[in-house]
C-alpha cells in the first residue's frame, strides 16, 4: 500500500476575508489506514476543514494535502473530480437524495467518477451488497424510496455509498449524532468493517467524546488549531 | 449522461407542483400558437373574401370606401355609376362578366343588395368557392329575395317567408311596405358578408322607388306592387360593378382605362390589393392579440420561475450531497437548467397537443361562424420558431433559480447543519 500520508495538512490558514481567519492549522498528518476521531466545540471550524480536505474550499495560504496530492493547487474541477474518486463522505442527516431508490442513491456515488465505477465493478452488486453488509434487508430496503427509510436506515446507505468504490479517505462528519445509542454502536461496527476491508483512511467527526476510544487515534481541533472563533 | 435521470426522477417527485407548471405552460403555449393560427387565418380568409373578382367598379372615391361598400356593405355609395357606363364596362372585349349591385336600402339590420342571378354563380371566396344554396333558389320573380344564412338563422327565415323592405339602413328608416317580398332562397354559410346580406334583383329595387324621388317617399305618386311591374324597371345607376376578366393579365390596363374615363369619375380595383390595405389598417388590434399572447407566455415562464425558485430552499441539501459525491458546481447549475427546459418543453408540447384537440373541436364552428378554416395538421416554420422562442424564455427563465442554486452551492460546500 502506498506510504503517503491520507492527510497531510502544513501551515493552513482559512478565512472568508483576509483579516478574519477562521481555521489555521499549523499541520496535521493522519497515516494511511488510520481511523481518526476530530471533536471540537461547535463553531471551532470543523466544518470548514472538512470542506478544506474535499476541495469544496480552497485555504488562503498553506498546504491541503490529500493522498499526496496538495488540493490547494489544483484548480476547482479537479478538486471536484478529486473528491468524486478518493473521497467517500457521510453526513450528519439529510445524506440521501429523497426522490432516488436506496439502492440508486449508493449507486450515483460511482456516477461521478469512472475510476471508482471501476473500482466497484458490477455496481449494482456492490451496491446491494454493501447495503447489506450494513446490516439492511438488502433486496426490499434497496427499492424503497429514500423517503421511506428510518433515519438509522438511511445513515447506513449513506455509509454504503461513501465506500462503493473503496475510495481511499472516508470523511464522517458527526454521521452518529442522529441515532440513538443501539444504532449508533453498530453503525461504527459496520463501518469500522467495511472500511477496513475496503483500506480506506476514516476521519470521525464527532462532538460525542465517548466514542473516540473506540479509535485509533484522537484529535481535538482547537488543540490543532489557532481556530479563530 | 447522468443529469436526465436525477432530474426526471427530481421532478416526478415534485410531480404535483411541476404538472402545475406544464400546465400552466401549455395554455400559454396553445393560446400563442392558436392566436397565430386563427390569426393567420383570419388574414388568408379575409384576403379571399371575394376572390375569383378581378375588378370592383364604382363612382369615384377611396379604394378601401369602395371595397367596404362593394363587398362589406358597410358605409355608402357617396356617388353611383351609370347605367350608361355600366353597360359599356360590359361590353369592354376582356370582360368575361359583370355583376352590378345597388345599396341603399336594408331589412332589420342587414344590408340589402340589388343585383342579378349572376352574382351567384360569379361570386366567389376563400379558395374559388362559389356560393351555394342551402334551400331555395336564385330570385325568378320581380319580389323575390334570396337571404344569407346569418338572415336566415337570426331572423328564422325560411323559403317562402314575406319580408318588407326599409329605405336606408338606420332603425327608424321607412318601411316599402306597399311591396313586401317573398324569401325564394336561403344561401349556405361562406364566412364572407354575404352571410348577412338580403339580395333582390336590380329591377325590384327600381321598383321598389318608383314613387320616390330624390329619397324621399312622395304617396302623390303611388305605385302598387303590381302597378310596378307594368313600368320600365331599367335601372338608372348602380352602386358598384363586381368583373370578371377573361385575362387577369389585362386587369391593370383595363383599371387604367376605366379610372381614366372620362363621361363619369369611375374607379376600379383589384379587391386583392385593396383588401390587403385595409388589413393593414386593423393590424393594430392584431398586434395587440399578439403581444397579449407572447405576454401570457411570460406569464407561465414566471410561473414555472417562481415553482422553481421556491423549491431552492429545500433542495440546499440535495445539492449539497452531489456537491459531495463529487458533482462539480456547473452539474447543480446544469442540473437545475435542464429541469426547466423539461419543464418548458413538457409545456409547449402539451400546448400543442392542447391546441389539436381544440382546433378539432372548434373547427366546424370556426368554419361554420366564421368561414375559417383551422383543420391544418402542419406545424409551420413560423410556429416552430415561435416555439424555439418559447424553449430559450424557458432556459432564460430556469437560468435564474440554476444560478441561484450554483452560487448557494459554491458557497454551502460540503456543509449540511443550518
Amino acid at each position: 500500500m502506498n506510504d503517503t500520508p491520507a492527510i497531510d495538512i502544513a501551515g493552513l490558514r482559512f478565512g472568508w476575508t483576509r483579516d478574519a481567519v477562521l481555521l489555521d492549522v499549523p499541520e496535521l498528518r493522519v497515516a494511511r489506514g488510520e481511523r481518526v476521531f476530530l471533536h471540537g466545540p461547535s463553531g471551532s471550524g470543523k466544518s470548514t476543514l472538512l470542506g478544506l480536505l474535499g476541495g469544496v474550499l480552497t485555504p488562503q495560504s498553506g498546504r491541503v494535502g490529500v493522498l499526496g496530492t496538495d488540493l490547494a493547487t489544483l484548480p476547482a474541477r479537479a478538486r471536484d473530480r478529486f473528491r468524486a474518486d478518493h473521497i467517500g463522505i457521510v453526513f450528519q442527516q439529510f445524506n440521501l437524495l429523497p426522490f432516488l431508490s436506496a439502492r440508486e442513491n449508493v449507486e450515483l456515488a460511482v456516477r461521478f467518477s469512472p475510476r471508482r465505477a471501476a473500482r466497484a465493478g458490477d455496481v449494482r452488486a456492490t451496491a446491494l451488497r454493501l447495503i447489506a453488509a450494513l446490516g439492511l434487508d438488502a433486496p426490499r430496503l434497496a427499492a424503497l424510496p429514500a423517503h421511506r427509510l428510518s433515519i438509522g436506515e438511511q445513515q447506513r446507505v449513506a455509509a454504503a455509498r461513501a465506500l462503493i468504490g473503496a475510495p481511499e479517505l472516508v470523511i464522517a462528519d458527526e454521521p452518529t449524532s442522529a441515532l440513538d445509542a443501539d444504532a449508533r454502536d453498530t453503525f461504527l461496527d459496520l463501518l469500522f468493517a467495511e472500511c477496513a476491508g475496503a483500506g480506506s483512511t476514516l476521519l470521525f467527526v464527532s462532538h460525542e467524546r465517548a466514542l473516540a476510544p473506540r479509535f485509533t487515534r484522537t484529535l481535538a481541533l482547537r488543540e490543532l488549531a489557532g481556530a479563530a472563533a | 449522461m447522468t443529469l436526465l435521470p436525477l432530474a426526471l426522477k427530481s421532478l416526478r417527485n415534485r410531480r404535483f407542483a411541476a404538472l402545475l407548471t406544464i400546465a400552466t405552460i401549455a395554455c400559454s403555449v396553445a393560446l400563442l400558437l392558436g392566436v397565430e393560427r386563427v390569426r393567420d387565418e383570419a388574414r388568408r380568409s379575409f384576403a379571399s373574401t371575394v376572390s375569383g373578382t378581378d375588378l370592383i367598379v364604382g363612382a369615384r372615391t377611396g379604394p378601401v370606401n369602395l371595397l367596404l361598400y362593394a363587398v362589406f356593405h358597410l358605409g355608402e355609395a357617396n356617388a353611383a355609376v351609370s347605367w350608361a357606363s355600366y353597360q359599356e364596362l360590359t361590353s369592354q372585349p376582356e370582360v368575361a362578366w359583370s355583376v352590378p349591385l345597388s345599396l341603399g336600402d336594408s331589412h332589420r339590420g342587414f344590408r340589402v343588395v340589388g343585383t342579378t342571378a349572376d352574382f351567384f354563380t360569379h361570386y366567389r371566396y376563400g379558395a374559388q368557392h362559389p356560393l351555394e344554396f342551402a334551400a331555395g333558389d336564385a330570385f325568378a320573380d320581380l319580389y323575390d329575395a334570396v337571404i344569407g344564412a346569418d338572415v336566415a338563422d337570426k331572423l328564422g327565415y325560411t323559403p317562402g317567408a314575406s319580408i318588407v323592405l326599409a329605405h336606408g339602413i338606420g332603425s327608424l328608416a321607412e318601411q316599402h311596405a306597399d311591396k313586401p317580398f317573398r324569401v325564394v332562397g336561403v344561401l349556405a354559410r361562406s364566412g364572407t358578408p354575404v352571410d348577412a346580406s338580403v339580395f333582390i334583383g336590380l329591377p325590384a329595387v327600381e321598383a321598389l322607388h318608383a314613387d320616390w324621388q330624390s329619397g324621399t317617399h312622395l304617396p302623390q305618386l303611388a305605385v302598387s306592387a303590381d302597378a310596378a311591374r307594368q313600368l320600365d324597371l331599367t335601372p338608372k345607376s348602380v352602386s358598384a360593378i363586381l368583373v370578371g376578366l377573361k385575362s387577369r393579365a389585362a386587369a391593370f390596363a383595363l383599371k387604367r382605362r376605366i379610372d381614366d374615363y372620362r363621361a363619369e369619375p369611375l374607379l376600379a380595383i383589384m379587391p386583392g390589393v385593396t383588401l390587403q390595405e385595409l388589413w393593414q389598417l386593423v393590424g393594430g388590434a392584431e398586434n395587440a392579440l399578439r403581444a397579449t399572447s407572447a405576454l401570457v407566455v411570460v406569464a407561465g415562464l414566471l410561473g414555472m420561475l417562481t415553482a422553481l425558485v421556491t423549491t431552492l430552499n429545500e433542495r440546499r441539501r440535495e445539492m449539497a450531497v452531489l456537491r459531495a459525491l463529487g458533482a462539480p458546481a456547473r452539474t447543480v447549475f446544469g442540473l437545475m437548467l435542464l429541469e426547466a427546459l423539461l419543464l418548458t418543453a413538457g409545456g409547449a408540447a402539451l400546448g400543442v397537443l392542447l391546441l389539436g384537440l381544440a382546433l378539432v373541436a372548434g373547427s366546424d364552428f370556426a368554419a361554420a361562424h366564421y368561414g375559417l378554416n383551422l383543420t391544418r395538421t402542419d406545424v409551420s416554420a413560423h410556429e416552430l420558431a415561435l416555439l424555439a422562442a418559447v424553449l430559450v424564455g424557458g432556459l432564460a427563465a430556469g437560468a435564474i433559480p440554476a444560478a441561484l442554486a450554483y452560487r448557494r452551492a459554491l458557497a454551502d460546500g460540503l456543509s449540511l447543519r443550518w
